[in-house]
């Protein structure tokens, strides 16, 4: 039986009938309509679902909305500042850290929360913010330089 | 030519916004109204004969609306025509643990699990075969009942050159065996598609696929629906790396659900689905002598490869020829002789993965090579230096070269690590190694038999000025369609961005092949170069009329045509287009591209290997082994890759990084290994990717050799770079602690053994390798009785617990 659940997600308040047992993942993908977080394992094994909720990466795969309450999630989507991308975005995009762009919103995530927490990170510390988040194409070099790049310019 | 105003230079690649943003549509983002979800159940058996298939107790199931098995679509399908041995949905008989045998539609996800385990499947046991050595003898166990000897998928046998005489005159000769463990692509994206099959009789269906123009031939064979009713759009891959390159069950399956249901269908793989579907790299055994004089010069070589194909074709013919094909190009080889058998057996079927068949024949040579100059007393890369294939040339067996960047290749990685400091001066545990390698600019035949283009781009101005280039291409992450926007723009004069791409639409676009044998920036990009060359023509053809300059004498760039002498004679190019449309009709131009005749041999077998161009590239891998407890440490790797010209460097260097990550992940870490036809590690934790933390610092160099087969002069860069990482690791653990791996993966555990510390009686070795095709250390059968023990009880389970 669905029940209603009250989400907040990128600044928007949503209620919507979903399954008890459905991921936020899923009820991010399936009722809301944002396909942005992706699903590379539904086990918590690549990151690629990553999520913000009020500030911290968890894995939407593994969350169920009634565990995060009124907490604030963001999305992917909710990156951009209206028609303003993100400097995560822009620089991602300049030193080609996305290839075929499907860990690229847990990345994202991940490395805004890095940002957020730490201004101006060393490589190592990058390292250990996306280490849960696997990428298969880059061997993680752009995505180093990108978020560097972005740390100056945030 | 005119200096170019947008290749060459580091721009963002056009699609990156909709990766960046969340927006871009894979397959499994596309919901559709009244769309039903399938799942696929699989055989959990590894050889076995299907008695009897039962879905009355799974339509029966809430929420199921449709269920199609193997007897629904008999028709034999396969990526390569001539080799055609797989259904859908399997047919009478299992072969792998995981193939597919029913699917299901239903109202949602959930439901179609559920049902999975009301279709009652009943299987006879057969005798499953799990290795080589079997597959070779076994007359009396047929995986495939036409394979004429024992499990033999193919044999073949190729010989150049006067191979006793080379040998003959050889001062020195090296005979190593080497083995190539098995390993799988593990896209981040499993995939996905839905079919829609509409009131009108026709079929959609997108799809996660590399290969959408074969995948649009095997959808009309096996639905036996007229491929004129068929539409098949690749979706953005989430990463292909070869593992969509074949037509696969869950596709064939969604469509003729939705015929049946007249309802969309969505299927997609769960992670552990993806590990069974793999299509991944061959395990191979390798049996390799070379000669050589004093000088270190190769009189002759030869070449035994032994692939375990797993449980059907697959691309098998190609992977096996491959395996031979392409040792001749990087190094002189006067006589050369290969001889490769591919087997079948109860394991998922391998394929192509970056580097299709290349990838263990390159691991082998390079090692033994550095054998060789250890040997000899050569420093290993002036010794591959002084023996280089010339460029503008003829390999022994016939293979066209035009470029040949591996010196500069070798030189760039020895000037970048500074090699003459370390190599033979650094501390035991610490190594330094280097491998050279070459791969294709896309195959020289297509796979099946045709005269037609390999690649086709079809390019449209409006009259504001936009432009529209359709090429069926699939982007899978390589960049193609930037590829396609950046070609487009260069040769018409404006920017990436006023560029819309249209790919991987049968409908839409013409068509190219796919995305496989790194052929689409070499065939796609001539195509479209070709097709913009026409159109340019119509303009600088308006253009010199108004501007009074001949059209010789103009150039396209920055929106503008302007004359190259006078450039304050310019028009822009919105009205270059409103006077060639006015003057010659809507401006549509096709261009198209097929390899040119004679760039390869015309014996039985010279269909796999030639190729307009070859990449060559280098690696040097700085290691670090920790001398008690095993651990090999990469410290970097890095690697110079000839690619003709770069047309965008920031993505050819991602390119190059991306496939030195892949092969480290292949020697350290990666294997698809098997326990009595059960994957021992189908999921992300377990197979272990490398991450953040694993991955070793990388450094891509490119060189450029500006070939003339190129659309702009570019060759390749997404598969070759990965070759040479993997010897060069196995090379600088040789430097660092004096053992010799022929084996893959190099693990902690092979190193402690090696180094005598693995048990308390533990004997120094100096090599860790097979000795021959027979494999001593695993007992299959042992296995086997594992396997229907933990069968037997899942069996048990279910029955005694069905679902509701």
């Amino acid at each position: 039986m669905k029940e209603m659940t009250t989400l907040r997600v990128n600044g928007e308040t949503h209620t919507v009938a979903a399954e008890p047992h459905h991921t936020l993942l899923e009820v991010l993908r399936e009722e809301l309509n944002l396909t942005g977080t992706k699903h590379g394992c539904e086990l918590g094994e690549c990151g690629a679902c990553t999520v913000l909720v009020d500030g911290t990466p968890v894995l939407s795969c593994l969350t169920l909305p009634a565990q995060i309450g009124d907490a604030e999630v963001l999305t992917v989507e909710g990156l951009a500042k209206g028609p303003e991308l993100h400097p995560l975005q822009t620089a991602f995009a300049e030193e080609g850290a996305a290839q075929c762009g499907y860990c690229t919103p847990g990345m994202l995530m991940s490395a805004k929360a890095l940002l957020d927490a730490k201004p101006r990170p060393t490589r190592d510390d990058i390292a250990h913010a996306i280490s849960g988040n696997l990428c298969r194409c880059t061997g993680y070099t752009a995505i180093y330089e990108a978020i560097e790049k972005a740390a100056q310019r945030v | 030519m005119s200096e170019l105003s947008i290749l060459g230079r580091r721009l963002p690649k056009t699609n990156s916004w909709a990766h960046l943003t969340g927006s871009a549509r894979y397959a499994d983002d596309i919901h559709l109204p009244r769309m039903l979800y399938g799942r696929l159940l699989r055989s959990t058996r590894p050889h076995a004969l299907i008695k009897r298939v039962d879905v009355t107790r799974a339509l029966a199931h809430p929420g199921v609306v449709a269920i199609v098995t193997g007897a629904d679509m008999p028709e034999k399908m396969g990526i390569m025509p001539s080799t055609q041995d797989e259904t859908a949905l399997a047919v009478d008989k299992v072969r792998y643990v995981g193939e597919p045998v029913a699917a299901v539609a239903a109202l949602d996800e959930d439901s179609a699990y559920e049902a999975l385990s009301l279709i009652d499947v009943e299987y006879e046991d057969l005798e499953p075969i799990f290795t080589i050595e079997e597959a070779l003898e076994r007359e009396d166990v047929k995986i495939h009942e036409e394979a004429k000897r024992a499990n033999v998928f193919k044999e073949v046998h190729l010989s150049f050159g006067d191979l006793d005489a080379g040998f003959a005159a050889a001062d020195h000769i090296r005979d190593d065996w080497f083995f190539f463990e098995g390993n799988t692509h593990a896209p981040i994206e499993s995939h996905a598609c839905v079919a829609s099959y509409d009131a009108d009789g026709k079929l959609t269906l997108w799809t996660s696929t590399q290969v959408p123009h074969y995948l649009h031939r095997e959808m009309e064979k096996v639905l036996g629906l007229a491929r004129s009713r068929i539409r098949v759009i690749a979706t953005p891959n989430g990463g292909g790396f070869g593992g969509k390159s074949d037509p696969f069950g869950h596709e064939f399956s969604a469509a003729l659900l939705s015929m049946r249901t007249k309802r969309p269908v969505k299927i997609g793989l769960d992670r552990e689905e993806v590990f069974y579907a793999h299509r991944g790299r061959h395990p191979v055994k390798m049996h390799l002598r070379t000669g050589v004089k004093k000088d270190g010069e190769i009189t002759a070589c030869s070449l035994q490869t032994y692939l375990d194909g797993g449980a059907y074709a697959s691309y098998g013919i190609a992977t096996t020829y491959y395996t031979g094909a392409l040792l001749t190009v990087t190094y002189r080889i006067p006589a050369y002789k290969f001889d490769g058998v591919r087997v079948y057996t109860n394991k998922p079927p391998c394929g192509p993965k970056r580097g299709h068949g290349t990838t263990q024949p390159r691991f082998a040579f390079e090692c033994q090579l550095d054998k060789i100059a250890t040997d000899l007393g050569f420093d290993p890369i002036e010794y591959r230096r002084r023996i280089l294939q010339p460029a503008n040339s003829r390999t022994v067996n016939e293979l066209r070269i035009t470029t040949m960047g591996l010196g500069d290749c070798l030189d760039a990685v020895k000037r970048s690590t500074s090699w003459e400091r370390k190599k033979g001066q650094l501390p035991k545990g610490k190594g330094i190694g280097v491998a050279g390698s070459a791969y294709i600019s896309g195959a020289g035949l297509p796979i099946y038999w045709n005269e037609m283009p390999h690649s086709g781009a079809e390019i449209r101005i409006d009259r504001g000025g936009g432009v529209t280039v359709m090429c069926g291409t699939s982007e899978i992450g390589q960049g193609s369609d930037n590829m396609l926007a950046a070609v487009t723009a260069e040769t018409l004069g404006i920017f990436p961005e006023d560029v819309h791409v249209v790919s991987g639409d049968t409908s839409l676009a013409p068509v190219d092949l796919g995305s496989y044998s790194s052929r689409v920036t070499m065939m796609a990009g001539n195509a479209t170069k070709n097709a913009g060359m026409k159109l340019r023509d119509m303009l600088f053809e308006v253009a010199s009329e108004k501007l009074g300059a001949p059209a010789d004498r103009l150039n396209a760039a920055y929106r503008r045509i302007f004359d190259l002498q006078d450039p304050e004679k310019h028009m822009s190019f919105v009205e270059a287009a409103n006077l060639a449309e006015a003057k010659f009709g809507t401006l549509v131009a096709a261009g198209s591209y097929k390899p040119p005749a004679g760039i390869g041999g015309s014996y039985k077998g010279a269909g796999v290997g030639p190729t307009p161009a070859y990449s060559y590239q280098a690696s040097v891998a700085e290691v670090t082994v920790d001398l008690e407890t095993g651990q090999l440490t990469v410290d970097k790797i890095t690697t110079a890759h000839d690619c003709g010209r770069a047309l965008n460097p920031t993505n050819a260097e991602g390119q190059v990084e991306g496939s030195a990550y892949m092969g480290y992940g292949e020697i350290m870490v990666e294997e698809q290994v098997f326990r009595g036809g059960l994957h021992k590690k189908p999921s992300l934790l377990d197979y272990k990717l490398p991450t953040s933390l694993d991955t070793p610092q990388l450094e891509a160099i490119l060189v450029e050799t500006m070939d003339s087969e190129g659309p702009y002069g570019a060759k390749e860069a997404g598969e070759g770079p990965l070759n040479p990482v993997i010897p060069a690791i196995a090379n600088a653990v040789y430097d660092a602690i004096g053992v010799r791996f022929d084996e893959t993966p190099i693990t902690a555990e092979k190193i402690l053994d090696a180094l005598g510390k693995r048990d308390n009686r533990g004997v120094p070795k100096d090599r860790i390798g097979p000795d021959g095709l027979a494999d001593t250390r695993r007992d299959p059968k042992r296995a086997l009785r594992r396997l229907s023990a933990s069968t037997d009880a899942r069996e048990r389970k279910r029955v005694e617990s069905p679902a509701e």
